[in-house]
């Protein structure tokens, strides 16, 4: 059987950025498996800039952002396969993947899950109404659009005010679609706030928060939506459902970390995020599997998972080399205000970088550290969003030798 | 365009695709006139999949007799024709008294059915049958069992198809004449069919169709049934169907497991006189929640991956009482046409017992010569996420596609979706490509393959973007290219 010292499953930014540091840090015996017939995943399709802004301090599209890895890739002659599917990953971490040359077995000393997301179809949603055309995921009308030369529609409704969403307002409106309003069922946009203003009110397309979609019209293609509104617990209030008349109705409403893999090989995965629990090594609860990117939790920026999969390759290649990571007995918990912390657990002997996302909009905040009830560091937010990923490093010295560690962020 | 047949078959659901299949064994042209772009889009595709026992029908009735006999077939028939189907068995669960004392009636009617193995189970019994149910005891029925009603239609309309039978898909029937000894049945797109025989088996459609045949007088409501599909991730739980106790006319919110592992919430069955609306409704998912959670409260709102709803003809007297199935020749008034109303389950698991009654009705009336030619296997590839891990490879040694995955969740390869494009009665929707492959029926609903398949559909069956359809007719995908006509 064929060997590896790092398996790297999926070729976008996580996986390219993973392999690169790889080969930096001297680990030679690398395989990314991609399962398209091109390296850069989902970037492929995201023709808008905006990327490369922490990363490399300029502005790039999304296929330029990920050529500068696949260029670095090609350049260290790191091996990848295209057009290959992993299909299981064992817990041994033996992989099995099909490609047309053939079904292949390949046994690894680490594995990195790079997999990326999937967006959260209508059935997901449960969206009442009929099932007629013309219902599409924001990234699969995007996928038409840019990668085919496919126009899906005219007179378009978009429901939720995800980032991919906004932008592909922009996108259907500059191709002379009409878009005649995003729907948000939060009281808060749940894209970044440079979206809005970009991709919404430089076209003058309305955002309507407490909003939803209740009702799907059309046997055959989408005839119209009905919108309502709704109350605080979310749910539509009644005689507030308004008929719009339209073609094409686009989903905006949420990303699922891609983890049937990660789950079939029996690593714990965690309720919130989706993705898989990991140290501060992004290391799941199997050692020598590794977690990063979309798969682990949905990031907002690309220049940030680029950087987490910086950060895992080198955890990766040390536990090549060294066989084992330090353990990490510390727990890490979200406390008040926030959605999630990474990672769940900490050495205690080590600089960390916790990454979280706030669970309501706040205006100044105050994010705190804490272990055994003393503050081990706090910080003054102006402005939280859950739209927008909050990351801080806090040093070695501060965490004691035991105890749980919480974050929170409260006024 | 004028074409003659010895019988023209109205409707290409399951019914009229086995009656297709049985006429298909005897010297005769055959024609299936379908109104939809492909079999299997109403009420043969639209349920549970259930295979039944044939326990909850009155007993001497035809849903009796031509249910207890489809079960015992369906064994055989889906080895013939390779279509999944698992005798999973089925329990009937309750609480109370009152509940034992209904299950009990219905344990003898069964038995008065010529069900076989039905008894009470306890407790203890059940949970070892169905050990994350809530429930006290249940009437248990071996032989019921779940079948792939897509792949059932399926199989049977193309094993006609293969046979000779003609489809033509998309052809509503307009209007039917009777002149000099021949039917006249004129459908959509300008085509008449002349025969000697028609056979009217247009489910939801049927007593538009008795009507123009001049059997007027029937009363047919339409029996709305919403669902609600969760993720496979859920399948082992759920062995076979879990009912509740049935009233005469419902059966009750049931949790099903379907043949791939995804498990179904419903039905609501709500009556209405609309044969074409399949919106599903909010406080129709809400009551399927609260209900199926009481029964099997192992799934949450994050497990949805669809909702969809089914339409049953169900024929009614004047009270409104549901009827048996009818069907009938009425030699005097329209000679040599069969007539078939109010067939609803279950006639999934009688749709071939009703073929074979629908030939023997014809053969009282007309010598039938045998078709020597006739094969009654059809030849279907497992598919590649079935294979072990040596059939895969040697699948992809023999034919590359196999090793490229399209629709990822569900794995299949692009050999299975070409398969699935160039099928033999000539449906080239996307649906038509989920329902024969499984692609874009996973958990993420099409999101990673359904531009493939749009592009395969497009060269492999020459089909312009403009002319790709969703499901039904009209359903468009896109208005043309984004820019320019190059690619």
């Amino acid at each position: 059987m064929k060997e590896v010292d790092v398996l790297i499953i999926g070729g976008g930014p996580a996986g390219l950025a993973a392999a690169v540091a790889l080969d930096k840090a001297g680990i030679r015996k690398i395989l990314i498996v991609e399962r398209e017939k091109q390296l850069g995943g989902i970037l492929r399709q995201c023709i808008h800039d905006g990327f490369g802004l922490t990363r490399f301090g300029e502005m790039l599209s999304g296929p330029e952002y990920a050529q500068r890895f696949i260029d670095e890739v090609v350049e260290r002659k790191i091996p990848y396969l295209l057009d290959a599917a992993v299909t299981e990953v064992t817990p041994q971490r033996q992989a099995t993947y099909v490609s047309p040359s053939g079904v292949e077995a390949i046994q690894a000393k680490a594995v990195i899950f790079a997999m990326g997301c999937r967006e959260r179809p209508r059935g997901a949603l449960a969206i009442p109404g009929e099932r007629p055309s013309g219902v599409f995921t924001a990234g699969t009308a995007q996928n038409f659009i840019n990668l085919q030369n496919k126009m899906v529609g005219k007179e378009v409704v978009i429901l939720g005010s995800g980032d991919i969403g906004m932008i592909m307002a922009r996108r259907l409106t500059l191709e002379g679609a009409h878009v005649k309003g995003v729907y948000e069922i939060q009281p808060i946009p749940s894209g970044l706030p440079r979206n809005i203003q970009q991709c919404l009110d430089d076209y003058g397309i309305p955002l309507y928060l407490s909003h939803t979609v209740t009702d799907i019209h059309g046997a055959s293609r989408l005839t119209g939506v009905t919108v309502s509104q709704v109350d605080e617990k979310l749910r539509p209030i009644k005689g507030t459902g308004e008929e719009v008349p339209c073609d094409t109705l686009i989903l905006s409403a949420g990303l699922i970390p891609e983890n049937e893999l990660t789950r079939k090989a029996g690593i714990a995965l965690d309720r919130r995020t989706h993705g898989a629990v990991v140290d501060q090594w992004m290391q799941c609860d199997r050692p020598g599997f590794f977690s990063c990117g979309n798969v682990l939790h949905v990031h907002d920026l690309v220049d940030f998972v680029s950087l987490e999969a910086e950060k895992t390759a080198r955890a990766a290649a040390r536990f090549v080399r060294e066989g084992s990571l330090p353990a990490c007995p510390i727990r890490v918990k979200a406390g008040a205000g926030l959605n999630h912390v990474l990672p769940a657990s900490i050495s205690g002997d080590e600089d960390v970088t916790f990454s979280m996302r706030p669970s309501a909009k706040l205006a100044d905040g105050i994010l705190r550290v804490t272990q055994n009830g003393k503050v081990l560091y706090q910080k003054r937010l102006r402005k939280a969003l859950p739209a927008v990923m909050v990351e801080v490093a806090v040093k070695r010295q501060a965490f004691q030798k035991e105890g749980d560690v919480e974050v929170s962020l409260t006024c | 365009m004028s074409l003659k047949f010895d019988v023209v078959i109205i409707g290409g659901g399951v019914v009229g695709s086995a009656i297709a299949r049985e006429l298909a064994r005897y010297k005769l042209s055959i024609a299936v006139l379908e109104k939809n772009l492909d079999v299997c889009m109403e009420t043969s595709g639209r349920n549970t999949g259930v295979v039944h026992g044939g326990f909850a029908y009155d007993a001497g009735s035809l849903k009796a007799k031509l249910c207890v006999q489809g079960n015992r077939m369906m064994g055989n028939l889906s080895e013939e024709l390779g279509f999944v189907f698992r005798r999973s068995g089925k329990v009937l669960v309750g609480n109370t008294e009152a509940e034992y004392q209904s299950l009990l009636g219905t344990l003898h009617q069964g038995e008065k059915n010529g069900v076989e193995g039905l008894r009470m189970v306890d407790e203890k019994e059940l949970h070892a049958l169905v050990p994350s149910v809530e429930g006290r005891f249940a009437l248990y029925s071996p032989n019921s069992g779940i079948v792939d009603p897509f792949g059932l239609t399926i199989a049977l309309a193309e094993n006609a198809a293969s046979n000779g039978v003609r489809y033509f898909l998309g052809r509503e029937v307009r209007n039917i004449d009777r002149a000099d000894g021949s039917w006249y049945v004129e459908a959509g797109d300008g085509i008449c069919c002349q025969a000697r025989w028609v056979v009217n088996a247009a489910g939801l459609g049927a007593k538009r169709i008795s009507d123009l045949l001049g059997i007027t007088g029937y009363h047919v409501v339409a029996s709305k049934d919403d669902y609600i599909i969760l993720d496979n991730r859920l399948g082992e739980l759920v062995p076979m169907p879990i009912y509740t106790v049935p009233s005469n006319t419902y059966m009750g919110i049931h949790v099903t497991c379907t043949t791939d592992g995804n498990i179904l919430l419903g039905p609501t069955a709500e009556t209405s006189d609309n044969f074409s609306y399949y919106g599903t409704e909010q406080k129709n998912i809400d009551m399927l929640y609260e209900s199926a959670m009481a029964l099997w409260p192992h799934f949450t709102r994050g497990d949805y991956i669809r909702t969809y709803s089914g339409i049953l003809p169900k024929l009614v007297d004047e009270e409104g009482k549901i009827q048996d199935f009818k069907i009938e020749i009425r030699d005097q008034q329209a000679p040599h046409a069969v007539n078939l109303i109010g067939i609803e389950s279950p006639g999934l698991t009688a749709s071939t017992p009703i073929a074979e009654m629908v030939v023997g009705m014809i053969k009282e009336r007309e010598r039938l010569a045998r078709n020597p030619a006739f094969i009654p296997e059809r030849k279907v590839p497992k598919p590649f996420r079935l294979m072990t891990r040596e059939e895969q490879a040697e699948a992809v040694r023999e034919n590359p596609d196999y090793g490229e995955l399209v629709c990822r969740c569900q794995q299949v390869s692009k050999a299975e979706i070409l398969r699935a494009i160039h099928n033999p009665i000539g449906a080239r929707t996307m649906v038509s490509v989920k329902y024969r492959s499984r692609a874009m029926m996973g958990r993420c609903q099409g999101g990673y393959c359904q531009m493939r398949i749009a592009r395969l559909l497009e060269e492999e069956a020459h089909l312009k973007d403009t002319e790709l359809t969703y499901e039904r007719p009209g359903s468009w995908l896109f208005t043309g290219n984004v820019r320019g006509g190059e690619r």
